[in-house]
């Protein structure tokens, strides 16, 4: 009897459920806190513009602290579990645990971060975050009094190698005798060790802080050293106003709204974007005009316009490798594939990727 | 290599390794009294959240500090309620502690998330943290109390034989543990990092409680310990911004390669590790037995 109804009960939901689908749900991994004022918060601001923007229509859901581990196939299985039409992945080492559990429903879309692999209902996306960086090189060049940059790394992915490729490439080429300091913390997300990575930069001599970890503690050790620095991902302006320079914000809402509106119309397609400046995906920050003379300021807009309208390239030969082989011939730009894979340094910059 | 370039390195390394020697040496006097508490992490992530809550609405060092170390003995004292007198078991209660913890600072400090503070000088609690080693060590080693402490922890049943309060004692350690484990958190949110985020101690909570192994339960070598672990992360820092050709993940793993080496070392003679461990380590005494 209880059999029966279970069975009855069970079909009633998907027979009623589908019939009235709605409103579609959506659903997010987050590597860290929505609170960090850097990466995840961003994501957390995308996702709040999409349900400003689809309003009755989706209903979202966010797991945060996510380790990049076998836990994220457990938390990617939950909301796969519980219903979701759409999941958005939003860390690069989530790829396997994506498409682990993206096999096992197909019905579901999922959207996985910064990544490069995709299948029927898995679509990658990412942000040419490396546009911003060259604009932060330009201004390094230009505003270091010491000639060194202090850079801290996270991971050694291709993401944070073209960061500090495209930096180089711009601060070199306005001030040919800069040098980059680079330390790799291996860690996303632990305030204590950024800080000591970059009053360590700070100690050997770097007047400039350039980070790709998510929270604010680099520009903070700056602000107390009474050297520069760039925020990370978000405006990080009010935590350190006389060190902050500007930073690239990464935009996401337009693309989540536009992606959960095509699961809503059943449009939802699979494939990759990898949008810039010229869609909005990737804006700077406010420049700090109490630090930068006003002249430079307009050579970094000049730069954004340039970039949004493709006459320049952060990528443009002749670029060298590290042997001094050229990789990228004069008056090319290095293709997409280049870029998604770049494992490498170009000449000029010390030291070698970790592998 | 300069004498600036030596003396910054050093300042970098106290000011990183202070919360591990608070932490450790909070730990030790807890586990020397026969008390195994795996909440460090999360005593300290609220003792972290309650001093950063409490200097952004009073706007007091002093307050928030005090708070902070409030929170550590209230979270403790719960701890040292459920093992002592309900008689749970260390392990469990204790990993329930950090997981307690680590929630309820997610939630106390959620709307205080961003919320921009004037970070305080570390260099109080950097010579704090060495005068603290040395007064536990005199006191573990010069006073009949500290005699009656390690009593405990060495043969519960002896020492209530001889008419000394166990649970009292072991009471009174937990608690010390709790608000040392709590002045490092509030040390990491108000100087080392000023900001609240949530998880922002980042696993020292563990680290902590390794050093205690990893000194023998000897007070004076959780500070050599914790400087040779701080010693080697920002040592390896300043050889990549150096530029040398190493490979940064061997130097990120070194510390604790490092660890384990001297665990290997110190443990490689059984007699002596079982000499310097408390022999009532995490076994509840039940009075009138």
């Amino acid at each position: 009897m209880i059999r029966i109804i279970t069975f009855l009960s069970t079909f009633l939901v998907f027979a009623f459920g589908s019939a009235y689908a709605d409103p579609k749900k959506v659903g997010f991994i987050y590597i860290g806190p929505p609170g960090d004022h850097g990466w995840t918060y961003m994501h957390d601001v995308g996702r709040k513009y999409m349900e400003s923007q689809l309003g009755d229509s989706i209903t979202t859901t966010y797991l945060e602290n996510i380790p990049e581990n076998a836990d994220a196939v457990r938390a990617i299985r939950k909301l796969a579990d519980s219903g979701h039409d759409l999941i958005f992945t939003t860390s690069f080492n989530y790829m396997d645990q994506t498409h682990e559990v993206a096999k096992d429903f197909p019905d579901i879309k999922f959207e996985h971060a910064t990544g490069y692999i995709q299948a029927d209902n898995v679509a990658t996306y990412s942000a040419r975050f490396y546009e911003g960086r060259m604009i932060e090189g330009h201004i390094a060049g230009h505003m270091t009094e010491t000639n060194t940059i202090g850079y801290i790394a996270s991971f050694p992915i291709p993401e944070v190698v073209r960061g500090i490729n495209a930096f180089y490439l711009a601060a070199s080429k306005v001030n040919p005798d800069i040098k980059m300091k680079i330390i790799w913390v291996f860690t996303w997300y632990d305030p204590g060790k950024e800080a000591d990575a970059a009053n360590t930069l700070i100690n050997q001599g770097a007047d400039i802080i350039v980070q790709h970890t998510d929270t604010y503690a680099p520009c903070q050790a700056a602000q107390k050293a009474g050297v520069y620095a760039f925020g990370q991902a978000s405006n990080q302006e009010e935590f350190c106003p006389d060190a902050h320079l500007t930073s690239i914000e990464d935009i996401w809402g337009p693309y989540y709204a536009a992606r959960a509106k095509a699961v809503v119309d059943g449009t939802w397609s699979s494939g990759d974007t990898w949008d810039g400046m010229d869609k909005g995906m990737v804006v700077m920050s406010p420049y700090n005009t109490k630090l930068m003379p006003a002249s430079l300021i307009q050579e970094a807009v000049n730069m954004e316009v340039g970039i949004k309208d493709g006459t320049i390239h952060p990528f443009t030969g002749p670029i060298y490798n590290q042997a001094g082989e050229l990789v990228v011939p004069e008056g090319e730009v290095a293709p997409d594939g280049m870029l998604l894979g770049m494992n490498f340094y170009v000449q000029g910059i010390d030291g070698e990727v970790p592998q | 290599m300069n004498l600036d370039l030596i003396l910054g390195i050093l300042q970098i390394v106290l000011i990183a390794t202070t919360p591990l020697v608070f932490a450790g040496i909070g730990e030790l006097v807890t586990e020397k009294s026969g008390v195994l508490n795996l909440g460090v992490e999360g005593m300290m992530l609220v003792g972290a959240v309650s001093a950063f809550i409490i200097l952004v609405i009073t706007g007091s060092y002093f307050l928030a500090f005090f708070v902070s170390i409030l929170s550590g003995i209230i979270m403790s004292g719960l701890f040292a309620f459920l093992v002592l007198f309900l008689m749970s078991n260390q392990i469990a209660t204790g990993l329930a502690l950090t997981i307690f913890g680590i929630g309820l600072s997610s939630m106390l400090g959620k709307q205080y998330i961003g919320t921009p503070i004037d970070g305080l000088s570390p260099w109080f609690f950097v010579i704090f943290s060495f005068l603290i080693v040395f007064l536990v060590s005199y006191f573990f080693y010069k006073t009949k109390a500290g005699l009656i402490l390690r009593a405990v922890g060495e043969s519960h049943n002896s020492a209530h034989a001889l008419g000394y309060s166990v649970i009292k004692i072991r009471f009174l350690s937990i608690i010390f543990g709790g608000s040392m484990c709590a002045l490092a958190g509030s040390y990491i949110s108000i100087c080392y990092a000023p900001m609240w985020q949530e998880g922002m101690t980042a696993g020292r909570g563990w680290i902590a409680l390794a050093l205690v192994v990893f000194a023998t339960w000897k007070p004076e070598r959780v500070l050599i310990g914790a400087y040779i672990f701080g010693g080697v992360t920002i040592l390896q820092m300043n050889l990549q911004a150096l530029g040398l050709r190493f490979p940064g993940q061997f130097f990120s793993m070194a510390p604790y390669v490092a660890t384990i080496i001297v665990l290997v070392l110190i443990s490689s003679n059984k007699l002596r590790i079982k000499l310097s461990a408390p022999a009532s380590l995490t076994i509840p005494f039940y009075k009138g037995r």
